[in-house]
């Protein structure tokens, strides 16, 4: 019960961690399994950027560069090999080593955070124009081609290591990614407690003094990054794999705004956020594009064009709007929210029980 | 004895104004060193060129025989000095026993740096309240928090800039027993603007004017000199003596 | 002879219209260091403005340099008054609204006005240049440019209004002490700048086809441009357009226009990382 006080949120994941695993998958219907299979997938891409800006303050507007360099990446080598495990591990290093040297680049020679910001995103802006004007046959890596806009279709799901033959079905895919999930929070958790993991918040916190204690910034930065992009990567794998396709879909600058915006609504600072936001705003997302919506009549007349309610719930004016209400009223995300709420009304609760002690 | 800290025509020019002029600066190993000198002085810039803040414009600062000039500041630091800035940098949303640790955790392992860090709570006598955030903590604490964080550090030389600044009385007197403490183990630069701290805590004085090092003496023959007396003790030292 | 003398012209264009695309973001972060992630946004109101107006009757020209950039420059006081004069100094607060409201924006166009087809031809006919024939428009466009960067450094240099701004840009609180509303100096010039990029959008409108989400085709290259440029508005704007239009147009010429994209690309992220603050960080700090 001792370990339940102290971490009450890891005895909380763990413990969900076993009904996912074990329960869930027995009382659901497969198609849901397909669903919630990608949804770990973008849970764990949240980690990514929750780890890298939640924890390590470094606003990569590009996250999805190493998401997508990952998928690509298993794609080619999959195709070329027919194994799968030497293009997963591709698919983790590959984006890594590409962190690496963009991050020297930016971390060594000192840009300020929002110019570093501005490059990322150019730089999944640079991927975006690469990948869709390779279509046409001539594009190709070995045996795979690359694809343009329509991506690389046909991807062999994973298989058990040394085994080609034995491939996972839509529970296997599931059972890993829900794995790979879990282990990525925990492993996370793990990292924040050790000296890295502090030094690297406390430079989010205040640079110019954990230089002066004697770290250097640049090399714990490019060590997060480095690791977030490892991360992102095994999720652009596990993405490739679930749907047996990539597409140039996942470098384009919607896709990564729903990155932020999943780590801003949860919360910065916080892992718990960042997964659910991610899973709830993917589902709010896939339900406004559902038929369901198709149904709702209301709307309105004005200079004579008809506008339907249905069509204001497309994804861009949602997204949109939460990006401005967020930012104005609930800046540091939910769970932030949530939080600060809960303590304020503790520390207002003992103040009034305390009257007459002196004023903090 | 060995100079622990040296300059050599050390020089900062701001467009063309020379902020600080080829100083020549020497601090004995064990020593305790107050710089003081009117605002605009340089003592400032001299200060920033020494922690690896600024990068000088011309001259080399010497530390430990080894030549830091213009060397990165966590280089400096792991070098081993420790500083302290005038306006506290310290983690304000960290608990105080975080805060140390993060300084302490970097040259021991993680159960030696937990003991090294009760320890300087006790020294500041901040223990009970350990587990507070310091950006909940008066002023004064919290460069109490930042001096616990530099002697975590456990560095050579510790380079103070205005420890007392913001304080109350008493809190100057704890500051000055304190650093008096810490100059048993640690030889200290301290810059500073208050003279009633100074001598509490002072044995030799240099004083800044225009750049360059006007005097540099025992306190009380520094508060006799004319020239210091004209520059800047003017009229404090009317009020004082 | 004809052909070096239609590359110059080509280059010249490449330039004109970063210039010109880049110009309004360079004042509004100029003045307010504020990055308008909606810029691209506001260029693609300024084409949709154009595009409606001029095809329910009124004079293209009119449209053009009217009523598309009235209309964006009042939308642009709009966004500064509900959103932007709520996150003053919280640099990636801003950024986080404005990209909300860009998504916004697109998603707002694209439920209204998005099945409009852009069939507008580029009008002023074509010119010889010996063997060779260019589009009339391009001449325009490089006018246009010209005109209105002068304008600009016309406004900033011997306006009062110029002046004011200039000291804002410099020491806002100095300003706030000497009387100087800041505030309403802000709400210009976001007006100024929204006015700008309106009428950039407006002016690209026959060489582009408007859509909901042409605003990704001129937002990357306009951060780049102003980031590269650096702080100071006009002289950054010049020179990054001048570096980047030429190094693009030519690696075009030898590759294919979208290796040049690329190029540009790359050479901006090259100029930031030797020059952080950008051109004007280092050179013509002075100007305007």
């Amino acid at each position: 019960m001792s370990a339940l006080k102290r971490h009450p949120s890891l005895v909380v994941m763990f413990a969900l961690a076993l009904i996912f695993v074990f329960i869930v998958p027995q009382v659901t219907e497969l198609y849901i399994i397909n669903d919630m299979t990608v949804f770990a997938v973008m849970a764990t891409l949240a980690l990514s950027l929750a780890l890298v800006w939640g924890f390590g303050g470094i606003l990569s507007l590009g996250q999805s560069v190493f998401f997508g360099i990952g998928g690509y990446v298993y794609a080619i080598t999959v195709l070329n090999t027919g194994e799968s495990t030497i293009p997963i591990l591709l698919g983790v290093v590959v984006p890594m080593a590409f962190a690496a040297v963009l991050g020297y680049f930016m971390f060594y020679g000192r840009i300020s955070d929002i110019y570093l910001a501005v490059i990322t995103l150019t730089v999944s802006l640079i991927f975006y124009h690469l990948i869709v004007s390779t279509s046409g046959g001539q594009w190709r890596i070995g045996k795979s081609p690359i694809g343009g806009y329509n991506g690389i279709p046909g991807l062999p799901p994973i298989n058990v290591p040394g085994d080609p033959s034995a491939r996972l079905g839509f529970e296997g895919k599931y059972y890993l990614s829900i794995i790979v999930l879990f282990l990525t929070y925990f492993g996370i958790r793990w990292l924040l407690a050790t000296r890295f993991g502090r030094v690297a918040v406390s430079i989010r916190e205040n640079e110019a003094r954990t230089e002066l204690i004697g770290y250097d910034a640049r090399a714990y930065k490019l060590a997060l990054y480095a690791i977030g992009a490892g991360v992102a990567g095994l999720a652009g794998v596990l993405y490739a794999n679930w749907g047996g396709f990539i597409s140039p879909v996942v470098f384009n600058i919607f896709f990564t705004a729903q990155i932020i915006v999943w780590v801003m609504v949860g919360g910065l600072g916080t892992l718990v956020g960042p997964m659910l936001a991610a899973v709830a705003i993917q589902y709010l997302v896939t339900q406004l594009g559902a038929a369901a919506t198709s149904e709702i009549k209301a709307g309105l007349t004005v200079f004579g064009m008809r506008l339907d309610l249905k069509d204001f719930l497309d994804s861009n004016i949602i997204l949109g709007v939460i990006f401005i209400v967020f930012t104005l009223f609930i800046p540091k995300g939910i769970v932030p929210f949530i939080r600060d709420w809960f303590s304020e009304r503790r520390t207002h609760g003992r103040r009034q029980a305390e009257s007459g002690s002196p004023a903090e | 004895m060995t100079a622990i800290l040296e300059t050599r025509d050390l020089s900062k020019r701001f467009g063309g104004v020379a902020a600080v002029d080829e100083v020549n600066f020497s601090l004995n190993d064990g020593e305790l060193r107050c710089l003081i000198g009117p605002n605009g002085a340089g003592k400032s810039t001299f200060f920033k060129m020494l922690c690896g803040q600024l990068k000088p414009s011309e001259g080399q600062v010497l530390f430990r025989g080894n030549d830091i000039t213009g060397a990165e500041p966590h280089g400096i630091a792991r070098a081993g000095m420790g500083i302290k800035t005038q306006v506290p940098s310290v983690y304000d949303g960290l608990s105080l026993r975080e805060n140390i640790m993060l300084s302490a955790w970097r040259t021991r392992t993680k159960r030696d740096a937990l003991a090294i860090v009760e320890d300087l709570l006790m020294k500041i006598r901040l223990a009970d309240q350990a587990d507070r955030l310091v950006g909940h903590l008066a002023h004064g604490q919290r460069q109490w928090v930042e001096l616990a964080m530099v002697l975590a550090q456990d560095p050579v030389l510790v380079l103070l800039d205005e420890p007392t600044a913001g304080m109350t009385l008493d809190e100057v007197e704890s500051t000055a027993a304190l650093i008096r403490d810490i100059n048993q183990t640690y030889s200290i630069i301290v810059v500073e603007h208050d003279m009633q701290f100074i001598r509490m805590i002072a044995e030799t004085v240099t004083v800044f004017h225009q750049g360059k090092i006007l005097a540099e003496d025992q306190v009380d023959n520094i508060m006799r000199n004319p020239a210091v007396r004209d520059v800047y003790l003017g009229k404090q030292a009317d009020r004082g003596a | 002879m004809d052909f070096a003398a239609v590359i110059f012209i080509q280059v010249l264009f490449a330039i004109a219209s970063l210039a010109l695309i880049s110009l309004g973001l360079a004042i509004i972060f100029g003045m307010m260091r504020v990055i308008n992630f909606a810029h691209g946004e506001f260029l693609m109101m300024g084409g949709f403005t154009t595009l409606l107006l001029s095809n329910a009757g009124m004079n293209l020209w009119v449209a053009m340099f009217v009523a598309a950039p009235l209309l964006v420059g009042l939308f642009g006081v709009v966004v500064e008054r509900l959103i932007i004069r709520r996150l003053y100094g919280r640099i990636f607060e801003t950024v986080l609204a404005t990209w909300g409201l860009s998504l916004l924006m697109i998603g707002v166009a694209s439920v209204t006005v998005g099945y409009y087809q852009s069939t507008m031809q580029a009008p002023l006919g074509s010119v010889a240049i010996g063997n060779y024939r260019e589009s009339g428009y391009t001449f325009f466009v490089i006018a246009v440019a010209i005109l209105v960067l002068g304008g600009v450094y016309f406004g900033l240099r011997f306006t009062r209004f110029g002046l004011l701004a200039r000291g804002t840009m410099q020491n806002p609180a100095m300003a706030a002490a000497l009387g100087v509303n800041t505030g309403r100096v802000y709400a210009v010039t976001f007006f100024v700048g929204s006015a700008l990029s309106g009428l950039a959008g407006a002016v690209l409108t026959p060489l582009v086809s408007v859509s909901p989400v042409i605003g990704f085709s001129y937002i990357a290259r306009a951060f780049i441009t102003v980031i590269g440029g650096g702080a100071v508005a006009l002289s950054g704007t010049i020179s990054a357009s001048a570096l980047f239009g030429s190094i693009s147009q030519f690696v075009a010429f030898a590759t294919t226009p979208v290796v040049g994209e690329v190029a540009l690309l790359i050479a901006a992220i090259i100029l930031i990382r030797i020059l952080p603050e950008g051109i004007t960080g280092r050179f013509f700090r002075r100007g305007l």
